[in-house]
């Protein structure tokens, strides 16, 4: 069973490496929304460094979404999912194998690219620790329950967006608790209650979304 | 072994079909024939547990497979209309990987063997490179690992097949049968296989 | 033994619609004599406020709207939960009743949330605790309705619906909290509705009627609903 899951993982893997631009195009895209803001906002400094935290998050957020359309979609056209439906790990680890796999590809590299853009901000050195450690413990989440998400919709006509509209509201604690983390650590604060809360919510749904995602990919493979 | 039980399957509002009872023993084929739209990859789907009937029961040794769950598909092999094969993968990669899923051992040389036996060399090629005949026969060729699995469901397995591929598919298939393993397939075309028991659907 | 058989007798949907209809129309009438004597005691009877004058007595409305929207919330979830255990159909359709409701309340509750606003804080958003909660209550309603919309087969689109509905229900409580500690960490010179006028007898019997009438006018709205769905379906 572990195996099973673990191929399943390795097998991710090696297709992201072989469809470098897909997972590439995501990060790229990560960068260019942070970008966007002071374009939009204006580059006074001060403002800058105040929304940093924020926008660097939504940007991740925005990265996870566009990436989750792919968790599923590939494999239900072409009939593999079928057959890890019927292999020898269950569903439900099955579910979780497939969520790790997306956040390796797609959530770690965020955790690696924020400290760059927080340069774009001139948020203070101090807080890129902090930075990485919410974007650490809060991609995992987003990739659970965006990957409810993503086999809820999955093989619906116009379902990129429906997926946004059903995730995003679901993203919103972790969004706040991230982002928040690094306010408080802006202000001189701990931010230790809220990274706690973010490695709580990742415990919480590495251990109850893959029954989720299990039960709607039934729902959606019938 | 297979018992199926006054199966009926509903799809979009539609009654596809109904009161679809056979019995299966060992070393028997099943023929399921019909029409495009007659239900026989939904029949087939049925058989594997993927989709849930509207009426009646499938029984694999004497049990519900509602209860046997993971058991049972353990002892079957499912390949269906899509090749399940990712295309960027070669195709030793895709046999390899689909064996592990399934939770059986593939090493190295079977799979090779396995390739070659559908008259595939098993180089490095992306299957995206493949034409359509030779992605049919890379997804045939699980079956040439899948020996000490005892029932066999296929989904349109001759389609894309030129005449030799026919012939070595046909020769897999009826292997499987002495051996005492269980086959259902659906086709619209005559295969030339044994079958024991026809269901015939109609749209 | 004797009443899950007879529960069960009412699942199915032809012989709940007659009961429905009895439903429907017992609880509209009371919601319309309960939503009167509530007015009555809102707006006659209840004293007026010391800081905020007559403008206050919108929470008549729009506290019962906000306990409705998140009730209807957990109903909703109860009805997909029951559906996708024992695979009804009239589960799956209750659901799909109350959603609607549950959306229009939770509307309510941020329209007169800004009507109330304006007069009294200047503005007719603020980003308050309770409203913010509510917005994201009303986006997880938009996205169960939308789910279930985009999907054909109507059994995946109740079954895959009701999936959303639990998965939003557990999050309710953590969206709700983490709003919560938001607002605190960015209150600055923001104020909470949640600090509202200390509660005479009179107000507090007002707003339960209120409360009590929307319930029993989404009772009768959910059935009638419901029995649309079931003729549709037939």
């Amino acid at each position: 069973m572990l195996d099973a899951a673990l191929c399943i993982v390795y097998r991710d893997l090696l297709l992201a490496l072989r469809r470098r631009g897909d997972v590439a195009t995501a990060l790229l895209f990560f960068v260019i929304v942070a970008s966007l803001f002071p374009l939009g906002i204006g580059a006074e400094p001060n403002l800058l460094r105040a929304i940093a935290p924020g926008v660097i998050w939504v940007a991740a957020l925005l990265s996870t979404l566009l990436s989750l359309g792919r968790l599923f979609a590939a494999d239900h056209a072409d009939g593999t999912l079928e057959q890890m439906l019927l292999g020898a790990a269950p569903l439900g680890v099955v579910a979780a194998a497939k969520g790790l796999a997306h956040w390796l590809v797609s959530g770690l590299p965020l955790v690696v690219i924020a400290p760059v853009l927080a340069v774009q901000y001139d948020l203070p050195e101090s807080l890129y620790g902090v930075l990485a450690l919410s974007l650490l413990l809060g991609t995992p989440v987003l990739s659970m329950i965006g990957a409810i998400g993503a086999a809820l919709t999955l093989g619906i006509r116009g379902g990129g967006v429906l997926l946004s509209l059903l995730v995003l509201p679901l993203f919103v604690p972790v969004l706040i608790m991230g982002a928040g983390s690094v306010e408080m650590a802006a202000a001189g604060l701990e931010p230790d209650a809220q990274l706690l809360i973010l490695g709580a919510l990742a415990v919480f749904s590495a251990a109850f979304a893959p029954w989720a995602i299990a039960a709607a990919l039934r729902i959606s493979l019938e | 072994m297979l018992e199926a039980r006054n199966l009926e399957c509903e799809r979009g509002g539609r009654r596809l079909f109904s009161a679809v009872s056979f019995s299966l023993g060992p070393g028997e084929a099943l023929r399921i024939a019909g029409a495009n739209g007659s239900g026989k990859t939904s029949l087939l789907r049925i058989l594997c547990g993927l989709l849930p009937p509207s009426g009646g029961e499938v029984r694999w040794q004497a049990s519900p497979i509602n209860a046997l769950q993971e058991d049972y598909a353990r002892q079957l092999v499912y390949l269906g209309h899509a090749a399940a094969l990712k295309d960027e993968l070669s195709a030793a990669e895709n046999l390899r990987i689909a064996c592990r899923i399934a939770g059986a051992a593939a090493p190295e040389a079977s799979v090779r063997q396995a390739l070659a036996r559908f008259g595939l060399d098993g180089g490095q090629a992306a299957v995206k490179r493949l034409s359509q005949g030779q992605r049919r026969r890379a997804a045939l060729a699980r079956l040439a690992l899948s020996q000490a699995v005892p029932l066999w469901l296929l989904d349109e397995p001759l389609s894309a097949l030129d005449p030799q591929g026919v012939e070595l598919l046909k020769a897999m298939l009826l292997e499987h049968l002495e051996r005492g393993g269980v086959l259902a397939y659906a086709t619209h075309q005559d295969a030339g296989i044994p079958a024991a028991r026809v269901v015939e659907l109609h749209a | 033994m004797t009443t899950a058989v007879r529960w069960f007798w009412f699942a199915s949907p032809h012989t709940f619609f007659p009961l429905a209809g009895r439903i429907a129309r017992w609880c509209a009438a009371g919601a319309a004599l309960l939503a009167l004597a509530g007015l009555y005691v809102g707006f006659g009877v209840a004293p007026t406020d010391a800081q905020q004058g007559e403008v206050y007595r919108i929470i008549f409305i729009h506290v019962p709207a906000a306990w409705m929207s998140m009730f209807l919330y957990l109903v909703m979830a109860f009805w997909a939960a029951l559906g996708l255990a024992f695979n009804t159909r009239l589960s799956g359709m209750m659901a799909q009743a109350l959603a609607p409701t549950g959306a229009l309340f939770t509307f309510i509750a941020l329209w007169t949330g800004a009507l109330w606003g304006k007069p009294t804080w200047g503005t007719y958003w603020v980003w308050d605790a309770r409203l913010t909660s509510e917005l994201i209550l009303l986006f997880l309603y938009f996205g169960f309705m939308a789910l279930h919309a985009s999907i054909d087969d109507p059994r995946r689109a109740d079954r895959a619906a009701a999936v959303l509905a639990l998965v939003g229900a557990v999050n309710v409580p953590i969206i709700y909290y983490s709003v919560q500690w938001w607002n605190t960490l960015h209150q600055g010179a923001s104020v909470s509705f949640t600090k509202a006028p200390s509660m005479a007898a009179a107000m507090f019997a007002g707003m339960m009627l209120m409360a009590a009438a929307f319930w029993l006018y989404s009772i009768a709205v959910a059935m009638v609903r419901v029995r649309c769905m079931i003729l549709e379906r037939q």
